[in-house]
Parts: structure tokens; C-alpha cells; sequence
């Protein structure tokens, strides 16, 4: 009795699903790929959100186009070109690598190595600054004494 | 003295990007299209569903392309930019009724006046998503060879009009 109780309230979230997207296809493959290559497109409406998990109806639009362009048998690069024809590299959340990308995609390494290059100065200009300190040998007998005391007491 | 100037340089360095950053419009995504032939399609018109549109009856003419809907606000304040470009007679513009009702849309150029020469409409919305549209109103700005030249994202002002609309228009007419 339990076990199917159990088992009633683990279909619970799939019929309160069930009810409320109106625009599931019939193949849940479909659109198990459909939702994977929306995630990493952008919404142009809510530009912030991706086209799987937008509400605009650009977005849902769209997504009704990639599902018809997945069900007439395009590839998932296919489609992504198709989309970017249309609206730019802007759709993408990854930006390709592309001449004007590139202070993007390696900027933060130049700016890393940069930093580094300016550590790596900084310390040796210490180092040649920072000298021994010389002690006298009445200072290192002094020095001898207080140590001895501390390790008496 | 010279252990405050790093910080300083890199304080207005920042500062100058984030004024600049102040005035870019996250919005206006450059369009690929440009410099593309503008999509093919068929639709119905607006007036008279019996009769179709295609850009391919536009060959040999400049004219614009505005995306419009009865539903869009932005639409309202480009409105009478578009009725008094309309009445100079400089470049025929055609509309395109963007996911809406046909009565809807007819209702709403009875009311504002018809600048376009015909509307298309796209109920549905696909031929939208051929032209890149994300947002209305749009307006594109397609040469004689059916090339798309210029888009304007958001509604044409006077200034957009001045400056690159018809500047541009004079140009390819010229050709």
C-alpha cells in the first residue's frame, strides 16, 4: 500500500505536466533534442534567457521552427547555422572564435600573463633592494644569550 | 606619488568603458542579413487575401519593408513618420503584418491611415523569422537587385530618417 502510494506521487509532476505545455510534440525525443540545442541559444526578446526556457512567443516560434526543421531531418549544426543566418552569432550563448572574439576568448589570459609578467618584475626589483642584515659579534652573542634564556625558562 | 597613478590609470580606464557601455543599446543586434538577398516568400495580402506579395514583384525597385502589427505599441509613434513618407512619394514602402489578425490589422490602418502601398501578412509569423525579426517594429531597406541594404530596429524616427534612410535610398535609386 505504501510502495504504490509512493508511486502515485511520483507520476503526480508528470500529469500536472501533461497539462500544461500545450506545445509538447507527440515525440518526446524530439523534443528531449529540441529543448538540449534551445538551451544554447539565446531568446532575443528576454536576452538573457535561453530559447528553452523563454516565455516570449518569438521564442516559442522558434522553437516550433527547430522542431519542424528537426522533424524534416535537419542536423543540429544545420539548424544553428540556419539561426544565425537570420539573427547573428548573437543567438549563440558560446561565442565562436572569430577575429573580432578574440580579445574575448584570450583576453583574459593576455590580462593573467600580463599580471604575472608584472609579479615576476616587482619581486626581483624587491630582492635586489632587500640586503642581508649584518649582525656584529656582539650582537650575535646577545642575540645567543636571549635565545639560551628563552629555552631555560 | 607615481604608487597612485596605476590605480588612477586603471579607475578612468574602467570608468570610460563603463560610459561607453552607458549608451549601447543591448537591443540592436546587427543584423547578418545586410548585404544578403532579402528572403523569398509568398503571402497573402492583407486587403485582398485572394491576391499574393513576393519581394521578386519589387525587382528593379528601391522600397522598404516595415514590419508592423496592430498590436505593437512602438508601431503608434513610427505611424505618422511612415503616413508623411508615404505622401512625398520617394520609395514605396510595404508592410508586413506581423502575428496578427487580419481584421485586427485592417482595422488598425482604418483608423491610422494606410502609408503602405499593401501590407503581406504573416500570421504566423515564419516569414519573420526568415528576416531575422525580433522585435516590431522593424524596417528594411532592400535595393533594386532585392538586396537587403539597411535595418532599422525599432521604430524609424525623423532623425534615423534623415541621417541613413533616405540618404541611402537616394543612393541606390541613383544606380
Amino acid at each position: 500500500m505504501k510502495n504504490l502510494l509512493i508511486l502515485l506521487f511520483c507520476l503526480l509532476p508528470s500529469f500536472a505536466f501533461a497539462g500544461e505545455a500545450k506545445d509538447m510534440a507527440d515525440d518526446p525525443v524530439l523534443e528531449k533534442r529540441m529543448i538540449g540545442l534551445a538551451e544554447n541559444l539565446r531568446c532575443l526578446v528576454c536576452q538573457n534567457e535561453s530559447l528553452a526556457s523563454s516565455h516570449s512567443e518569438l521564442a516559442e516560434d522558434l522553437r516550433r521552427e527547430v522542431r519542424e526543421q528537426m522533424q524534416k531531418g535537419l542536423t543540429d549544426q544545420e539548424i544553428i547555422d540556419y539561426l544565425v543566418s537570420r539573427y547573428g552569432d548573437f543567438v549563440l550563448f558560446d561565442p565562436p572564435v572569430k577575429s573580432y572574439t578574440l580579445l574575448l576568448w584570450y583576453g583574459p589570459f593576455a590580462l593573467l600573463l600580463a599580471a604575472l609578467a608584472g609579479l615576476i618584475v616587482q619581486l626581483r626589483k624587491r630582492k635586489s633592494k632587500v640586503t642581508e642584515a649584518q649582525l656584529s659579534d656582539e650582537d650575535a652573542k646577545r642575540a645567543a644569550d636571549l635565545l639560551n634564556q628563552s629555552k631555560d625558562s | 606619488m607615481m604608487r597612485f597613478i596605476w590605480p588612477f590609470v586603471i579607475f578612468v580606464t574602467l570608468a570610460g568603458f563603463l560610459y561607453v557601455g552607458l549608451h549601447l543599446n543591448p537591443h540592436e543586434v546587427p543584423s547578418p542579413l545586410i548585404g544578403k538577398p532579402a528572403p523569398a516568400f509568398s503571402l497573402a495580402q492583407l486587403h485582398d487575401p485572394t491576391k499574393q506579395f513576393s519581394p521578386q514583384d519589387m525587382k528593379g525597385q528601391v522600397w522598404l519593408l516595415n514590419v508592423w502589427a496592430s498590436w505593437c505599441v512602438s508601431c503608434k509613434i513610427e505611424h505618422p513618420i511612415l503616413l508623411a513618407l508615404s505622401r512625398k512619394n520617394i520609395v514605396p514602402i510595404y508592410g508586413l503584418d506581423y502575428k496578427d489578425k487580419r481584421e485586427a490589422g485592417m482595422a488598425w490602418l482604418q483608423e491610422g491611415g494606410d502609408p503602405y502601398v499593401l501590407s503581406a501578412s504573416d500570421m504566423e509569423g515564419r516569414i519573420g523569422i526568415d528576416y531575422g525579426v525580433y522585435g516590431v517594429p522593424e524596417t528594411y531597406v532592400i535595393d533594386k537587385q532585392g538586396v537587403i541594404r539597411y535595418k532599422q530596429i525599432g521604430p524609424v524616427t525623423p532623425e534615423s530618417l534623415r541621417e541613413k534612410i533616405l540618404p541611402l535610398v537616394a543612393e541606390l535609386q541613383a544606380k
